[in-house]
């Protein structure tokens, strides 16, 4: 493991907020979902999402009796807000398995309150990106054609085709983030098993804790288990948006057929997952008390780090200037004026004004220690990352090599409502989630607050001391 | 508990008999308990089984209606064993001679249009004609064909056509009509009161039987009416082969003329690639709005219309050799005169001054005159005898209507309720007379206002004759039984006979029996019908009546309008509106602004300037007195102050497609001028209008996709476009990968820019043969049209004349090809004779593949665009080509179809495929040949030399991607005295 080490500053806010011990700690996590009340304050968001959700199977639905032309898509538009949308729900998956992987290798501990919860993000936003590629295809019932499998007809996908590299990149992210996402929910089932009240919860979380009682061994291996899947984990963070990036770069029309596109894919997909984070850390840790175990820390660690994502992704817009000067091509040249100037050119300096200038006012502390402040931003920049995919798609699209086919894109009514649906979607399966299941690691937290002086006998939760796996 | 017996009581069986033989109906009993219906047998019933006596008491219960349902099921069921009446179908027992099953046929036969036919070769899968085709020894087509020859195919299966006969809008049938018109005959005596209506006539057959009424109805009166002036009855026919300089005074001659098909031929014969260059004509177009002749022009200028007619007179003074600046030119049209002049004087007896049909005769005056005294006549252009014009003119009919004159009027073929001159009051005067007929292909404007309507058979449904541009004879012989019972002219001018249920077939051969009076006459008649032309029947040519010098000299009988003018147009795709129905036309881009479903007005760029109209503005025409709205379009290369209107849209009584499709033109036309006038009020009402088009970028954006120079240049330098080729040929050939080796066929198509004028006939044929879907004008506005080739238009030069370049754009078939790369299901492939071929049932429509394309030629079924339901489109559609539904891509396959077949063929003789044998639809059908496809192993092959020749090059060569489609430089032949002009 790589031992960097963790300058502690004075001035920063604690991980944990002040006063917690290991029952303060399981009690005010778990009761978040065992004791948590179904009461109006709950149920209004929850409808509202769950229709968004709604909204998703009706567009759906009416997409499969009509055909992708509900859509706003043409020739030479062929993708629009179904690829924007896969490329923008990809990038918000990227965070999680940042911070649990990458960041539990860096050995930076305050990641562990964010981390389950950016994991499930990870999760249902990889789940909604998959809808588009399989449902913008003109034909989806045949869209398992992608999948390689023996059949009668001796076919088999198209391997130089960046689609199939797609298929196989997001599906191995997903199963990966799922088994990272499960293995470390393992612990916090048991600690849910035993203190649940009604039997079918308790049946229902013993299922899912496999057993866990929470002996050396178990947790030997279960530690063991855990960073093999973050070193797993580690380079689908790198690959799965690189692949996506290819499906771009690997074309050969002006503004796509670019060679800086994978890292700059990759720095803006983190961009978008810590703003995601954010964006639904914020009300959660408000709405269910969690102030202390989210606290400032993370939020002004986050906006620190999206500083930085915010220059490398400064850095790839730069280049893509200077690559097009450098080409000499007019389809190249062309291309970066028709964006700066073109018909979608407020798109254009939208984009750098929330990706890049948005993510500046988290130099000063104060804007980093407003929650206001973080909110708002962090969702502007979540458009402005979705404003670069449409960019990237349909600005680079609508205007190729031949003017005679140039036209333009506009979506209809169906394109948001899909996009709406999808956001339905994510926040009905997030809402569900810290509705059931443990949203920061029980576990992992003990490992942060000062051990009890006596053992608990009555948790199974971890022991103290597992220097192997948590360090500190 | 009891048992049964006790439970009964006294049965009386002989009531019971009674009963049951009173009663009506079957009626079905268990036991004679139940039928006697004693009341102890109730109250036994309701003793053992409480619930169901409920049942015996109240008839109608859930259970009776479970049990009713079920019945219903059940015996819905039952329909299934129905026996079905038995029908025996059989193979042909013995073939008939020339069917073989699969395999189509070709029959001649020729498509009439505004009296110049088009000979045509049809093809006719097992009885359904589905594509038609030039001709090769038609002379109004020598095998090639224009757009609307192209979409009559679907003219012929149109769902909306009329298909019944009507009588005061009820469906009558032709046999009341025939007994209405034996009534009619009884009381016509001398003809008096008789009043027909048809176009200018060009069939003789219908020409004769018109004498033979007139014998019997000396009273009789006959007119002709076309919307636009039909210049076949002038009796001049051009030779462009022959010219070297070509003058056209607003003259479409290369697409909207009689002859137009061969003409284009002709002349594009001196411009293409494979021409010797030294050779190349020159063509100067005046006119005040883009026409396909005007943008192939060399030097073009756009003038009011009404500015021809002054511009005539300076070139006929210029080449009598006066010297004098003529104070009413202005000098840059000045300029052009003198040049003009000085470069017909230098070719005389080789050049041609030809005036179009929408300018007047005093124009065709000066025009012929210019001819004379250029000593063309004889050479270039030739007059011939043409049938003398027996009808009297529209005018007289409206007369006659408005004085009540008109009992009996016959309308043959027109609608004049639409086209009519809106002074005339057509409808108005149509209502009062007393016995109206319609024959027309739909009850339209005209047809909704007659008493009686005749749907009229199509000219792929009907025995005819008629003549070509030049007076040669055909057959029109059917394809196919009339679809709704359709008659043609013949038919229904025989009810005025005393054998009025004459067949079209009887009409036609009879008269030519007796024109041919020979004992052979069989065989020459089958002759005729098999080559689709009548040998030696073409109009002796007759001696040029010399026009009088002083009338050239004479000033215009229009002076030069001040203001706004107005000219009236017939549209370039639905024509004088007679095609507004049609789909394919309408979807058809126009050949200059690329506007599909609507007939835009047109201004030029000053005046949109100078009265702040955009493209799309919701203008109004206001015009003595009438007003009507469209949008307005900017047309670079508009004469300025000359705003162009187009016929033909409006429609209010076309059928689902051309009802209400833009606006109408002819609300605005008065007889008197018809085709172009002053004092025309424009104003802005600022809404918005919605056009639909195709290509909205009209320049080039500083690349090199149309290589180009001057003739001159050229001649001076052979190897000018070499040095381009050699170094896109370096950078195709940059390849980590061995190249494929080609062995075998090697496809390859070259098309040539020098000959292409951009008629779109390419396109609609295409259309016609691949079983393109039309999508719809909302469809195309969001940029989904589907058309597998495309006719791309580009302007270079000044926005106010720009020079104009047309490039007809296939499917590359790069031999690199980006599509297939990114496909993930492999569904997109390429076949060892070098075709990218798209397999639709592997499709599964991640579009992948056209994003990557950078000639973006592929086409995707957004939704399901093909008509499914409609059973007369289902026998139009070329057997040969699958037909795609909604979500997969599709492009176009060099004609797979026709490769294989030509293959299998060849296989069966054992030989190669000979340069030739293979044409694609759009090669086909092109006026000009400028599409050459075929083998580029076979080095003697047409194409194999065009692509070694001086003037080829690849689109976007730069890119690697090797095209198998690829072109010819263009180069224009500009008079060097004008070099700066256009």
């Amino acid at each position: 493991m790589i031992d960097v080490p963790v300058t502690e500053r004075a001035d920063n806010p604690p991980v944990v907020g002040p006063g917690h011990n290991y029952t303060t700690v399981t009690d005010q996590i778990s009761d978040a979902v065992l004791k948590f009340p179904i009461e109006t304050r709950w149920l209004i968001p929850f409808g509202l999402v769950f229709a968004g959700m709604m909204l998703l199977f009706l567009s759906l639905t009416y997409l499969v009796l009509r055909g992708i032309g509900i859509w706003g898509n043409n020739i030479p538009v062929a993708w629009g807000f179904d690829i924007i949308n896969f490329v923008w729900w990809i990038g918000i998956g990227h965070a999680g398995t940042l911070i649990s992987a990458i960041l539990l290798l860096l050995k930076q501990d305050w990641r562990t309150s964010i981390n389950r919860f950016s994991e499930a993000m990870t999760l249902f936003a990889v789940a909604c990106a998959g809808i588009f590629p399989l449902f913008h295809t003109g034909r989806p019932w045949l869209a398992y054609w992608l999948f390689p499998y023996p059949n009668t007809m001796n076919m088999w996908p198209q391997p130089r085709s960046p689609l199939i590299w797609d298929v196989f990149a997001v599906s191995t992210y997903f199963t990966v983030s799922f088994l990272f996402w499960y293995v470390g929910l393992v612990p916090d089932m048991a600690t849910f098993r035993d203190r649940a009240k009604k039997r079918w919860q308790q049946v229902t979380y013993g299922i899912l804790a496999l057993g866990w009682r929470g002996s050396a061994r178990h947790w030997a291996r279960y530690d063991m288990a855990y960073l093999l899947l973050a070193g797993l984990a580690t380079p689908l963070v790198v690959s799965v948006h690189t692949v996506v990036s290819f499906d771009f770069a690997v074309s050969q029309l002006p503004g796509w057929h670019t060679t800086i596109f994978p890292p700059y894919f990759v720095a803006g997909a983190i961009h978008s997952g810590f703003a995601m984070v954010m964006t639904l850390a914020i009300p959660a840790r408000a709405y269910y008390n969690l102030r202390d175990f989210i606290t400032m820390r993370h939020l002004h660690n986050m906006a620190k780090l999206m500083i930085a994502t915010s220059w490398i992704v400064a850095y790839g817009y730069i280049m893509e200037i200077f690559m097009a000067w450098y080409s000499g091509s007019n389809p190249e040249i062309y291309m970066m004026v028709n964006r700066m100037t073109g018909p979608y050119a407020p798109l254009y300096w939208a984009l750098w004004a929330t990706n890049i200038v948005a993510a500046q006012f988290f130099w000063f502390k104060g804007v980093r220690s407003n929650i206001a402040a973080l909110f708002v931003l962090s969702l502007v920049i979540n458009i402005g990352m979705w404003l670069e995919r449409f960019v990237i798609i349909v600005v680079s699209l609508h205007r190729d090599f031949l003017p005679s086919s140039w036209g333009m894109y506009y979506p209809t009514i169906w394109d948001f409502a899909t996009l709406a649906g999808t956001i339905g979607l994510f926040l009905t399966l997030m809402f569900l989630f810290m509705r059931v299941l443990p949203a920061i690691s029980i576990s992992e937290m003990k490992a942060m607050v000062p051990p009890p002086p006596e053992s608990p006998s009555d948790t199974k939760a971890r022991p103290p001391a597992e220097p192997e796996a948590v360090p500190r | 508990m009891r048992t049964r017996d006790t439970a009964c009581g006294k049965i009386d069986i002989a009531e019971l008999r009674g009963r049951l033989e009173t009663s009506g109906g079957p009626h079905y009993w268990r036991s004679l308990d139940e039928l006697a219906a004693t009341p102890e047998f109730q109250a036994f019933v309701e003793d053992e089984f409480p619930s169901q006596a409920d049942d015996l008491k109240n008839p109608a219960t859930r259970r009776d209606l479970l049990r009713v349902m079920a019945a219903a099921f059940g015996l819905a069921g039952l329909t299934a064993c129905t026996r079905q009446p038995k029908e025996n179908i059989l193979p042909y027992v013995r073939q008939p001679e020339e069917i073989v099953l699969g395999q189509p046929l070709m029959y001649a036969t020729a498509m009439p249009f505004r009296g110049s036919a088009v000979g045509l070769l049809v093809e006719s899968h097992e009885g359904r004609p589905t594509k038609v085709e030039g001709n090769p020894q038609h002379p109004g087509s020598l095998g090639r064909t224009n757009l609307f020859n192209q979409a009559s195919t679907l003219g012929l299966y149109d769902p909306d056509r009329s298909q019944a006969v009507y009588f005061h809008g009820r469906i009558s049938t032709w046999g009341e009509f025939l007994g209405r018109m034996a009534e009619l005959r009884e009381t016509l005596g001398s003809g008096e009161g008789l009043h027909v209506l048809s176009e200018p006539m060009h069939s003789p057959t219908l020409m004769a039987q018109r004498s033979a009424l007139r014998r019997r109805y000396p009273a009789m009166q006959w007119y002709e009416y076309d919307p636009i002036r039909d210049s076949s009855r002038d009796g001049i026919v051009y030779d462009f082969a022959r010219a070297d300089v070509v003058l056209s005074l607003d003259s479409d001659f290369l697409f909207a003329m009689p002859g137009s098909i061969a003409y284009a031929r002709a002349f594009g014969s001196r411009r293409h690639a494979e021409a010797d260059r030294s050779r190349m004509n020159r063509l100067y177009v005046v006119e005040p709005t883009p026409s396909i002749t005007g943008d192939s022009a060399d030097h073009r200028l756009p003038v009011k219309a009404s500015e021809v007619e002054v511009f005539a007179q300076a070139v006929a003074a210029r080449a009598a050799g006066s010297t004098g600046q003529s104070a009413t030119l202005r000098p840059e049209l000045s300029r052009f005169v003198d040049a003009v002049a000085k470069d017909l004087q230098a070719h005389r007896g080789a050049s041609i001054v030809i005036a179009g049909e929408y300018q007047p005769a005093s124009v065709h005056a000066l025009a012929q005159a210019l001819n004379q005294s250029l000593g063309n006549i004889g050479s270039t252009v030739r007059h011939i005898q043409t049938t003398p014009d027996e009808a009297q003119s529209f005018p007289d009919l409206v007369n006659a209507m408005r004085a009540g004159r008109v009992k009996a009027l016959l309308i043959m073929g027109v609608n004049p309720v639409y086209t009519a001159p809106v002074d005339y009051e057509f409808s108005k005067h149509l209502g009062a007379v007393p016995f109206r007929m319609h024959l027309g292909l739909y009850r339209d404007e005209t047809g909704s206002l007659c008493q009686w309507h005749v749907p009229e058979a199509h000219y792929l449904e009907s025995w005819s004759d008629a003549a070509a541009y030049d007076g040669s004879a055909c057959i029109v012989q059917p394809l196919i039984a009339p679809l709704y019972g359709g008659r043609t002219p013949h038919e229904v001018l025989g009810t005025l006979t005393e054998t009025p249920d004459q067949s079209g077939y009887q009409i036609v051969k009879s008269f030519w029996q007796s024109q041919y009076r020979s004992p052979d006459f069989e065989q020459a008649w089958e002759h005729w019908l098999h080559d689709g032309i009548i040998p030696n029947t073409a109009f002796p040519e007759r001696q040029a009546t010399s026009i009088p010098a002083q009338k050239v000299a004479q000033p215009g009988s229009q002076a030069a309008q001040t203001g706004l003018e107005i000219v009236f147009r017939a549209d370039p795709c639905v024509w004088d509106g007679r095609f507004a129905n049609n789909a394919w036309l309408q979807e058809t881009p126009k050949p200059h602004t690329k506007i599909t479903w609507d007939n835009a007005i047109y201004v030029s760029p000053r005046t949109a300037e100078r009265l702040k109209i955009e493209n799309q503005d919701l203008v109004e025409l206001r015009y003595r007195g009438r007003n009507v709205r469209g949008p307005a379009w900017v047309v670079p290369g508009q004469a300025d102050d000359s705003v162009t209107v187009f016929l033909g849209y409006g429609r209010g009584r076309a059928g689902r497609v051309g009802t209400r499709a833009g606006y109408n033109g002819y609300a605005l036309r008065t007889a008197d001028r018809p085709y172009f006038d002053g004092g025309l009020e424009l104003v802005k009402t600022g809404d918005r209008y919605n056009v639909a088009s195709t290509q909205t970028h009209h320049t080039m954006a500083g690349r090199d996709l149309i290589h180009s120079a001057t003739n001159a240049r050229f001649l001076k330098d052979q190897t000018l476009f070499r040095g381009e080729e050699k170094q896109e040929h370096e950078v195709a050939e940059l390849s980590l990968y061995p190249g494929w080796e080609s062995t075998g066929y090697r496809w390859g198509m070259a098309i040539d820019l020098n000959a292409c004028i951009g008629c779109n006939a390419c396109v609609v044929a295409c259309v016609a043969e691949n079983n393109v879907p039309v999508v719809g004008k909302e469809q195309v506005g969001r940029g989904r049209e589907m058309h597998w080739l495309r006719v791309d238009r580009y302007h270079s030069g000044s926005l106010d004349n720009p020079q104009v370049y047309f490039q007809p754009l296939p499917c590359m078939h790069c031999e690199q090809a980006p599509c297939e790369v990114v496909c993930p299901v492999a569904a997109t492939v390429h076949s060892s004779d070098g075709l990218n071929q798209m397999v639709y049932n592997r499709c599964v429509g991640t579009r992948y593949c056209s994003n990557n394309c950078p000639y973006k030629v592929r086409r995707f079924n957004f939704l399901l665009y093909q008509d499914w339901d409609t059973p007369s489109l289902a026998a139009m559609r070329n057997p040969n080509v699958t037909v795609r539904s909604r979500g997969v891509m599709e492009k176009c396959t060099y004609c797979v179809q026709r490769i294989e077949a030509a293959k299998i063929e060849t296989q069966k003789q054992d030989r190669r495929i000979r340069d030739g044998e293979i044409q694609t639809a759009c090669q086909q059908a092109c006026p000009t040949d400028a599409i050459i496809f075929g083998d580029l192993n076979d080095k003697s092959s047409r194409v194999h030399k065009l692509r070694n020749g001086p003037l080829h090059y690849s689109l976007l060569a730069e890119l690697g991607t090797k095209p198998r489609t690829t072109y010819t430089a263009k180069l224009r032949n500009i008079n060097p005295e004008l070099e700066t002009v256009s």
